[in-house]
């Protein structure tokens, strides 16, 4: 046992008896939080708990219940998270259940999936929530049997004594539950780990529901009296309702109502059915309010943007001096359009809004502010507001936004009724909140065949990198170094997109040193382990650096060698991309071989340090996913706009990768040690990077453009 | 408005809609089925795939006035998850938010009706037509796979 904790009990836990026996210890996630009413109601547990928002109970039979307050968006966290408490607390994993707990938090924040983080900033709580429990049980059978605690032992959920004595866990739990909590609890020495790390691996808590189509995402809520609600929204951003005609509408059966609020206007039906093609009868008349844009008109602005006089993000020695003084510069734009998030299950949201109380209940990341908004739009209290949160189909920074959450209040506010506000696919391709499009101007500048100087400019549309983004390689490997952007302002919504910013950045800046390698005479590992090396003094020496260039060379290591980098037959070309993202850092390998003249991606390899592997079977379905998402979007998404109007309708006109598309992945860990880190986004960015390399080795051709396959003179 | 009659999970049930209903919401909204998923109604994404008589088939763009036939759903499957399929699905862990799941279970299904034990290149040729976007495409080919051998 190590790491002997000193936990100030009156900020992290609570304690409690629960009726029908066993004991319920309260704990925090993350910051401080307000926890439903009605779970406290359910578990019959004292008031003064209000600033709890996640329970581990233990009941009387022995069966563990953990409440996660994180939503569930696919990264499986309700299967990680309680792996760490199980494995603290030393029970078997099949007497573990696990539930979402409501929402309810004052600060929303704590309440989000994004960015990765949730298995970060979890991991110590989570392990003293199990440790803490795990000893209150060892002090009760202890007290039980007139013996100091510290003779006792526990496995699989029972603890044994000196003289051989045993007891479950659930035989002592209520006694536990009028113990003192105790300040002091050993946590388990990482080699003793029995869950966290297993290779079998622990699969999705929800998959019995999931294979059997059990209603579990939100599109799938009934209600009593509830009505279906569909919503025309103005075709072009810009736009605005002047008027419309709903009298074709009205004659579909189950059509019950046809409401307009601000510039849309929702048809309410019996069904989903009759809401869609009451929708596609309307007939509606729109004018320009603002300006109405097109890419052509982004093209523009975006390249006008570039070197912007604002203040840089960061400014490292003197790059105009280096750059006078070059032997050499080189200079490449790489581009980016717009993107959907198209999340499988379309944004959908119910809400019921009455004279006493706002039931709304969903598929959302941001629970707590999508509360505090509905009680704008509607003026009311936020206590009469109840936001519940559904699984959902998908996430990837779409369901941060709540525009659909506030239809929904807004509508059953309007009509009186209980809604089910559904998107259509349309509607949600034509109304999203698209990661922007983004261009990138980086240059170098080259003397006596050494990189001297770097610049990298990024015109975006709304906004920029924020954050330590700018701060991440190859801050601190270039000694003369500026990073800066400019966004236009524009009327399209944009807004988070998986691996927001790196998952376009990561691409431009792995094509560019991969050019910079080649204008140098350089092997593109080598070049990118020695500038590694230069970036250590820095990384140690400044605080804005977070990544860690050992970290990232121990990946380059792994993947060179498990890829056999350089040992391949002469008709597999090999591309290699390295990237930190979310804490994470990732190496990849993409092999292209060429089938009838045009290269075909045939398999990545993987090296990524992500600290202790909680749960390596859900790891690994993150790290496939991310990387076949990201290959996916560098080939093929693609979103464009005329006068205000995406060029996108639904999936036969906006292209997403398919089963066959996808390449074989062998994905390995750095047994690195260090404290978990997230998996949700880091293998996404570095992939677009790691194929359009290989593809140049393939074809002697470089992709400065996302998709790719724009470039048809390369890719057929 | 009209009355259908259409067999589902080897139940008898009749529905008053309209003749250009598709049979994706007669499931959901009717029929109470919501296992299988509306993604894009054009016959797109393959998550409202269900089987009539056996055969996969996008209920998304089949007006019930078309349906003829036996249809089973994701419900329909099996009593409790049984389903060598669905036992595959389990095994390998497929799922990431899961909403895609069901329709992907439905057409390999019903591929692994038609064919016993697919190759690698039928399994992904068949998994084609259904999107997901989280990227569990390399567990689906190991599910089929492993389903066919169960």
């Amino acid at each position: 046992m190590e790491n002997r904790n000193k936990l100030n009990r009156r900020s992290f836990f609570k304690i409690s008896a629960v009726a029908g026996g066993g004991m319920v210890l309260g704990f925090t996630w993350l910051t401080s939080c307000k926890q439903r009413e009605e779970v406290i109601k359910q578990l019959e547990l004292p008031s003064e708990w209000y600033d709890i928002n996640a329970y581990l109970k233990i009941g009387n039979n022995g069966v563990v219940t953990i409440f996660s307050p994180n939503p569930e968006i696919g990264q499986n966290v309700k299967t990680s998270m309680p792996m760490i408490v199980a494995e603290e607390l030393d029970i078997d994993w099949n007497n573990v259940l696990v539930e979402q707990a409501g929402l309810n938090s004052d600060a929303f924040r704590s309440q989000v999936a994004g960015g990765s983080n949730s298995i970060r900033t979890n991991w110590e709580t989570l392990r003293k929530a199990g440790a803490t429990a795990r000893q209150m049980l060892i002090n009760a059978a202890a007290k039980n049997w007139e013996i100091d605690p510290s003779e006792c032992t526990t496995e699989n959920g029972v603890i044994t004594g000196p003289a051989g004595q045993s007891t479950g866990y659930g035989d002592v739990a209520s006694i536990a539950a009028s113990m003192e909590i105790p300040e002091e609890v050993p946590l388990k020495d990482k080699k003793d780990f029995k869950l966290i790390g297993q290779t079998t691996g622990k699969g999705n808590v929800d998959i019995d529901k999931i294979v059997t189509g059990k209603p579990l995402f939100g599109i799938d809520t009934k209600r009593e009296g509830m009505q279906y609600a569909v919503v025309m929204r103005p075709p072009a951003f810009g736009q605005k309702l002047v008027s419309f005609d709903a009298e074709e509408s009205k004659k579909v059966n189950g059509v019950n109502d046809v409401i307009q609020f601000g510039n849309k206007i929702a048809v309410l039906a019996n069904g989903t059915w009759p809401a869609m093609k009451g929708k596609s009868l309307l007939s509606a008349e729109w004018e320009e309010e603002t300006s109405v844009e097109s890419t052509s008109d982004h093209d523009e602005k975006m390249i006008a943007l570039f070197d912007t006089d604002k203040e840089p993000m960061r400014n490292d020695g003197d790059v105009d001096k280096a750059f006078s003084e070059a032997d050499e510069v080189i200079t490449k734009v790489y581009e980016s359009p717009f993107l959907p998030h198209s999340c499988m299950e379309p944004m959908n949201f119910y809400a019921d809004v009455r004279e006493d109380e706002v039931v709304m209940h969903g598929p959302i990341q941001t629970p707590a502010w999508a509360r505090s908004r509905a009680a704008k739009i509607l003026d009311r209290d936020e206590k009469e507001i109840n936001v519940g949160m559904s699984r959902m189909g998908g996430g990837f920074g779409r369901r941060l936004y709540g525009d659909f959450s506030d239809e929904a209040a807004e509508i059953s506010s309007l009509a009186k009724t209980p809604i089910q506000l559904v998107f259509t696919r349309e509607d949600d391709m034509k109304a999203g909140t698209y990661r922007p499009a983004i261009k990138y101007k980086i240059e170098a500048s080259i003397k006596d065949k050494k990189i001297t100087g770097y610049k990298l400019s990024e015109a975006a549309i709304n906004s920029n990198m924020y954050g330590l983004i700018p701060h991440f390689f190859p801050a601190g490997a270039i000694p003369n170094l500026r990073i800066n952007g400019d966004a236009y302002q524009s009327n399209i919504t944009t807004g988070a997109w998986r691996a927001p910013y790196t998952n376009f950045l990561a691409f431009a800046e792995q094509s560019f040193f991969d050019e910079l390698a080649e204008k140098l005479g350089k092997d593109e590992v080598d070049l990118r382990m020695e500038l590694l090396e230069k970036a250590k003094p820095a990384a140690e020496a400044d605080e804005n650096i977070k990544y860690s260039p050992q970290r990232l060379q121990d990946c380059i290591q792994l993947v060179t060698e498990k890829s056999g980098w350089g040992k391949q037959s002469s008709d597999v070309y090999q591309g290699i991309s390295v990237y930190y993202c979310h804490n994470t850092h990732v190496a990849e390998v993409a092999d292209v071989v060429m089938k009838d003249g045009y290269p075909v991606i045939q398999k990545v390899t993987c090296a990524v340090d992500c600290g202790i592997v909680v749960n390596p079977l859900g790891a690994r379905n993150q790290i496939e996913g991310g990387i076949i998402d990201g290959i996916g979007h560098a080939m093929f998404g693609n979103l464009t706009f005329d006068k205000g109007k995406p060029s996108i309708k639904n999936f036969d006109s906006y292209r997403m990768i398919r089963n066959a598309e996808a390449p074989e992945i062998d994905v390995h860990f750095v047994d690195s040690g260090f404290d978990p880190t997230g998996l949700g986004e880091p293998s996404l960015p570095p992939a677009g990077g790691a194929i359009a390399n290989a593809i140049y080795k393939a074809t002697g051709k470089r992709m400065y453009k996302q998709p790719f396959v724009q470039h048809t003179d390369i890719l057929g | 408005m009209a009355q259908y009659t259409i067999n589902v999970n080897g139940t008898s049930q009749t529905v008053e809609v309209d003749a250009d209903t598709p049979l994706l919401w007669v499931l959901r909204d009717n029929l109470n089925l919501v296992g299988t998923k509306y993604g894009c109604g054009i016959a797109q994404c393959g998550a409202c795939t269900v089987h009539v008589d056996g055969v996969a088939t996008r209920s998304c763009a089949t007006p019930i006035s078309k349906v003829e036939g036996k249809i089973t759903t994701i419900e329909g499957l099996s009593e409790n998850g049984t389903h060598p399929v669905q036992k595959a699905w389990k095994q390998v862990d497929v799922p990431q938010c899961g909403y895609c799941q069901t329709g992907q279970i439905m057409t390999a299904v019903a591929l692994l009706n038609e064919n016993k034990n697919p190759s690698d290149d039928e399994i992904k040729n068949a998994m084609h037509g259904n999107l997901c976007r989280c990227g569990t495409y390399l567990r689906i080919r190991e599910a089929v796979k492993t389903a066919s051998k169960l």
